[in-house]
Order: structure tokens, then C-alpha cells, then sequence
């Protein structure tokens, strides 16, 4: 867009960089806060069916779809309050810090092919140490909120994320190690085509490190059955207690876009990223790398496929916290320590074996993705890739990922 | 067309490697905001006399160095950053935010000797680091180091013991130059001080337990500390507890 903005409409390159720059913020910005919007409509429907009840249903005709614009509304027209004792500065900030922790680790987000704000090499890790940083907004509301009960929920979170982190690196470790890059666009593309190129069919152990990483993710984004942070039943609220209007919302925003995030990665993991069920595409002859506006509809497609299966990580996260009860913090220790963490090291071990002796899992030819592959060191000296590179001898030959870019 | 603009355009928190231009140089705009927020904050937790405050000034100081890696086109050693200096200072946090439930330390005021020798200190060390920064030749002139392709492949590969970027082909010790020991002695290392920690963290449990109708008729006084260590009673905060947090952070 930017070569656009300079050719065609001839803005200068500065401004053409700002507006680009600008638009992908505002782009990122609008899918975590209507997202939340969406997502807080559905918590309440779904909630309310699971407990035979009907839920919102005047607001804005049958199925209640503004009670979520209602409620903005209504925390916007909220009183701020603050209490007397609370760190002033720390207590204003602690909301944005959560929400910026979630909004930072969207830019590394794939929504499709080159549909990302920041490609970088290493999305995966960046996007793992990210969302690690989410809880600095919940210790510091904890802390500055000068009450007893907000300080015991942030303890609870912090004691909770801080466990979490290791089993759930080793359950993302897998799927990088199967594509060999960290890049989750990267990723992505080796699972294109039909759904058992997915990882998660990939062997048995993917196919049990991904309810290991479901669990993980439940609980590093605070949802029931571990939101022990805002137990209501002991806490009162936990760590926002002491919170109101639109800093309480800052916080609810923050925890929504996390949970969207956290399912767009398992979808970008394990789940084929952008890529359907069925190569609609691909069957089509259609090649989402080119340039041409038809390329740009099946990376539309794609995106749209993405964004469905995160919404469906996130239904189920819903439907998880209306049925199972709250666990105690002895038992969500327990279940991080003595069962994910030795289930993902025993998994990831077996996924690791596979790989080294059945690297083209049980039915031979079966496992050949449709897409491109276009980070040239991948291929080997052997591989398509390798053979369009400049210098195709040697090992390993590092090919810088432009040149191999159609 | 859009997607290209999209994958390099991004005004976000910790920034975005943006090319040189014309008019309005973002790179360096960039640079100085990340570089003003890294060394205010650093004064700021120096200034600070609040233990928590402290540590979120660190946690600003350390994030914004990290976008100076990622401008620099360091993705690796950006998001490594992230990971163990910013959610290390996290466990710093937490013991900040128990320590401050008691009075001594609400409130943490350095004498003016302290801050003299702290201010030499420091000082010096500045120099130092000024006098050998600007004495290699390359750094001095702008634009003398190009881009590079930001990739982890090579780091990972030269940690396996591979080598990409040396020696020249032909050598003998190609592909046996990379730093496959020190990784290995690094690894078993933490996963000793891991498990060691662990170890240390747990519930101790006595050798013989006592019959139940035992403890019920008699009711020995137990101490608090002994309700930690039986770890029947270790509320969330206790000490008890902070052993994992740490191990979970160490990590």
C-alpha cells in the first residue's frame, strides 16, 4: 500500500508510511474491541443457555444484540473512583498495561498470508513473551488498589501465569519444531492443504499436546476453572475490586483479546492457520501469493477461515467456564506441575522421534502441503525452493527469504 | 498489494523497522523516543523510593530497550529481551509487593553517601563504555553497518554446532565452530538448578506420620513455621509459595 500511496495518489513517503502504519493500528485496535464487543454478547448468551436461562433479549430486538453497546455506554457515564489509600499513578496505569500487553502481541498475529502487521522471524516467541507481560497490569492494579482482597487475586495470577508459561512454551515448541521456524507465517504454509496436513493430526503426540496447550491457554488467559485471580465467591472481584467505568473495561478488553489471541494461535499452531479444511483454493487453481486481485480473495478466504476458528477457541473457552466448577489453587498447581508440564515433555519427546523416523507419517506421499514454501533453507538442496535459489550446493544453503519470494 | 503495506507498517508499543526516508526519518524518530523512554526510566527507577514503582520503571526502561533491538532489526534478541530481563523483573515485582506489606520498606530513602558513590560509580563505568563504543572505527561513521536479514536461523544453527556465517567452505572445521558444548553445559546447568530449586521449594513431609487418633487427642502447639512447613496452612503470599514463582520465573 505504501508504493500505492506514493505512485498513484502521490502522497510523499513520510505521510504514506504514517497512513499505512496507521491504518494496520487501527485495523489490529478494531478487531480487539469489537471483538470484545461480539464476545461479550455471546459470554452472556451462552452462559444463559447453559443455565437454562434466555439471557439479554430486549436490547436492540430479539437476541439482545446492543446490550453490549448499551453496557459500554453505561461504563462510560460511570463514576471513576479511586481509592484513598491507592497508589494514584500505578492504580490509573495498571489497566492500559494489560490491554497494551494484548494489543502488542496482536501486530505479530498472522490473519493470512502477509495479512500480518509485523512479520517477524521469531512471532512465536514474541507472542508467548508478550502475553507473559499481560500480568504486570493485574499485579500492579493488585498492589495499588491498597486492598486486601485485589492484593490476594494478583498474588493468585501472578503465582498462576508465571507456572503456566513453562508447560505452555513446551507445547508451542512442538509445532516450530515440526515447521522448523519460528515465523508463524511459515508455519501456517506447511499445513497447507487438505486437513490432515494440519499438525494436529500430524501424530498421536501433536494430537495431545494441543488439549495440553488448550489448558494452558485457558489458564495463562485467567479463565474459569483457573480465574482464581477474580474468584468472585472469595475475592469479591479479585484484582479489579476496586475498579469502575472504563478503566474495570480496559481490563475486560485486555482479557478478551487475549483469549482471541491465544485461540488464533492454537489455529496458526496446530490448526492449519488460515488454511480450510479443504483447499477450496488450491482445487480452484487459485495461488494466494500472487498480487493480482484474485490472490488477494483467497487471502480474504483465508482470513476469514482464520478468524472462525479463533472465534470457536473462544466459544469453547466459554462453554468450558459455564460447566466446569473453579479449581483451588492447590489443584491448578497440581494440574500445571505434575500434569501438563510431564505430559508436554513426554510429548514433545515422541513428537520429536516421529519426526525422526516416520518423517512422512503412516500413509506414504499423504503428507505433501499444497502451499508454497518460501523460506528457502527449509527445502533443503533437494527441494523446490533450493532449486529456484541462486546457489543450490553444500548442506545447507541459507537463502534469504525475498529472494525465494515470488 | 495492501498485505505487503500491512506486513511492514505498524505503530505499535515497541515499534517497527521502517527504512530511511526522505522527509521524516521514522528509524530515527523511533530510535530517540525508544532511547529517551529507555534512559528517562532508567533515572526514574534510580529517583523512585517506592520498592514497586522501582520495578515498573525497570520493567519501562528494559521494554523500550527491547524496542531498540527490534529496530535495530535484532527480532531475536528483542523478544529475548522480553522474556527473561522484563518478565524476570516480574518476580522482582512480586517481591516488591511483599516486601511493601511491611512498614521499613514502604518507603526507601538512599543517603547522600550512598547516592555520591553510587553517582561515581556509575559515572565511571558511563565512560568507560563511551571511551570504547566510540573507538571502533565502523560505529563512528552513520550508515556503515548495513541491513541485515533478521533471522534466528543462524543463532540456532551455530547453538547445534552449525555455523553459517564462518569458517569459509573448504576448511576443516567447518560445521564443528559453533557453540554446541557451551549450549550443552548451559542446559544441564539450569536443569540442575531447576530441579535443585524445586527441591528446595517443596513441602517437607515428616519421616513417620502419626497415627490420626493421636493428633485428634492431642493437639501439640504448632508454630507457624511448622504450618509452612507441613504446608497445611501456606496462604498465597507466604514464602512458602514464592519458591515456585521463582522457579517458574528462573526459567
Amino acid at each position: 500500500m505504501v508504493e500505492y500511496l506514493i505512485d498513484r495518489v502521490g502522497l510523499p513517503g513520510w505521510l504514506a508510511w504514517t497512513a499505512a502504519a496507521a491504518l494496520a493500528a487501527v485495523l489490529i485496535l478494531n478487531v480487539i474491541a469489537g471483538g470484545a464487543l461480539v464476545f461479550i454478547w455471546a459470554e452472556r448468551k451462552i452462559a444463559a443457555r447453559i443455565q437454562d436461562r434466555l439471557g439479554p433479549t430486549r436490547t436492540g430486538g430479539k437476541f439482545g444484540w446492543l446490550q453490549s453497546l448499551a453496557d459500554g455506554i453505561k461504563l462510560l457515564a460511570k463514576e471513576d473512583l479511586m481509592p484513598d489509600g491507592a497508589d494514584g499513578m500505578l492504580f490509573r496505569l495498571a489497566p492500559y498495561v494489560s490491554f497494551c500487553a494484548s494489543f502488542c502481541a496482536f501486530i505479530a498475529l498472522p490473519f493470512a498470508f502477509d495479512f500480518v502487521g509485523l512479520r517477524l522471524n521469531v512471532a512465536v516467541f514474541f507472542v508467548v513473551a508478550v502475553l507473559g507481560l499481560e500480568v504486570f497490569g493485574v499485579i500492579l492494579a493488585g498492589y495499588a488498589s491498597a486492598s486486601k482482597w485485589s492484593l490476594f487475586g494478583s498474588m493468585r495470577e501472578a503465582a498462576q501465569v508465571v507456572s503456566y508459561e513453562v508447560p505452555l512454551g513446551m507445547c508451542v515448541v512442538v509445532p516450530v519444531m515440526l515447521a522448523g521456524s519460528m515465523d508463524m507465517v511459515t508455519i501456517a504454509e506447511k499445513q497447507a492443504g487438505w486437513f490432515w496436513n494440519w499438525y494436529l493430526f500430524h501424530d498421536p503426540f501433536t494430537f495431545v499436546i494441543f488439549w495440553v496447550y488448550v489448558t494452558c491457554a485457558v489458564a495463562s488467559v485467567n479463565r474459569a476453572p483457573f480465574d482464581l485471580a477474580e474468584a468472585e465467591s472469595e475475592l469479591v472481584a479479585g484484582f479489579h475490586t476496586e475498579y469502575s467505568g472504563l478503566r474495570w473495561s480496559f481490563f475486560f478488553m485486555a482479557e478478551y483479546g487475549s483469549m482471541f489471541l491465544v485461540s488464533a494461535m492454537a489455529a496458526v499452531l496446530f490448526l492449519g492457520g488460515w488454511n480450510g479444511p479443504v483447499p477450496l483454493a488450491t482445487l480452484a487453481g487459485l495461488s494466494e501469493g500472487t498480487g493480482d486481485t484474485a490472490g488477494y480473495l483467497v487471502r480474504l478466504l483465508g482470513m476469514v477461515n482464520l478468524l472462525g476458528k479463533a472465534t470457536l477457541g473462544v466459544l469453547v473457552m466459554m462453554w468450558i467456564r459455564w460447566t466446569l466448577p473453579r479449581l483451588r489453587i492447590d489443584q491448578v498447581m497440581t494440574t500445571c506441575l505434575k500434569y501438563c508440564t510431564p505430559i508436554a515433555a513426554v510429548m514433545f519427546a515422541g513428537a520429536m522421534l516421529w519426526q525422526l523416523f516416520l518423517p512422512g507419517g503412516l500413509v506414504p506421499g499423504m503428507r505433501r502441503p499444497a502451499g508454497e514454501i518460501r523460506e528457502g533453507w527449509l527445502e533443503g538442496p533437494g527441494g523446490r525452493a533450493a532449486a529456484s535459489a541462486p546457489t543450490g550446493s553444500g548442506d545447507l544453503v541459507l537463502v534469504p527469504a525475498a529472494q525465494v519470494r515470488p | 498489494m495492501i498485505g505487503a503495506a500491512v506486513a511492514v507498517a505498524s505503530t505499535s508499543c515497541l515499534g517497527a523497522v521502517v527504512p530511511p526516508l526522505a522527509v521524516l526519518d521514522w528509524h530515527a524518530v523511533f530510535f530517540m523516543l525508544f532511547a529517551a523512554a529507555a534512559c528517562g526510566c532508567a533515572l526514574a527507577v534510580v529517583l523512585a523510593d517506592n520498592v514497586v514503582r522501582m520495578a515498573f520503571y525497570l520493567v519501562l526502561s528494559l521494554g523500550a530497550t527491547a524496542g531498540l533491538f527490534f529496530l535495530a532489526g535484532a527480532e531475536f534478541v528483542g523478544a529475548m529481551q522480553l522474556m527473561i530481563y522484563v518478565g524476570g523483573t516480574l518476580v522482582l515485582l512480586v517481591f516488591g509487593v511483599m516486601l511493601t506489606a511491611q512498614a521499613p520498606f514502604v518507603s526507601i530513602k538512599t543517603s547522600a553517601g550512598e547516592k555520591a558513590v553510587a553517582g561515581l560509580l556509575g559515572g565511571a563505568l558511563l565512560t568507560l563504555l563511551l571511551v570504547a563504543a566510540l573507538s571502533v572505527e565502523p560505529w563512528r561513521r552513520p550508515g556503515s553497518v548495513g541491513p541485515t536479514e533478521p533471522s534466528a536461523t543462524p543463532l540456532g544453527m551455530a547453538l547445534v554446532g552449525v555455523r553459517v556465517d564462518e569458517p569459509p567452505a573448504g576448511s576443516p572445521a567447518v560445521g564443528r565452530s559453533g557453540y554446541l558444548l557451551p549450549f550443552e553445559i548451559i542446559s544441564v546447568h539450569l536443569l540442575v538448578v531447576l530441579v535443585a530449586a524445586a527441591y528446595l521449594a517443596r513441602a517437607k513431609r515428616r519421616k513417620t506420620p502419626r497415627p490420626v487418633e493421636m493428633v485428634a487427642s492431642v493437639e501439640p502447639p504448632v508454630s507457624v513455621a511448622e504450618h509452612a512447613a507441613i504446608g497445611r496452612e501456606a496462604p498465597a503470599g507466604a514464602p512458602a509459595r514464592s519458591g515456585s514463582v521463582l522457579v517458574g520465573g528462573g526459567s
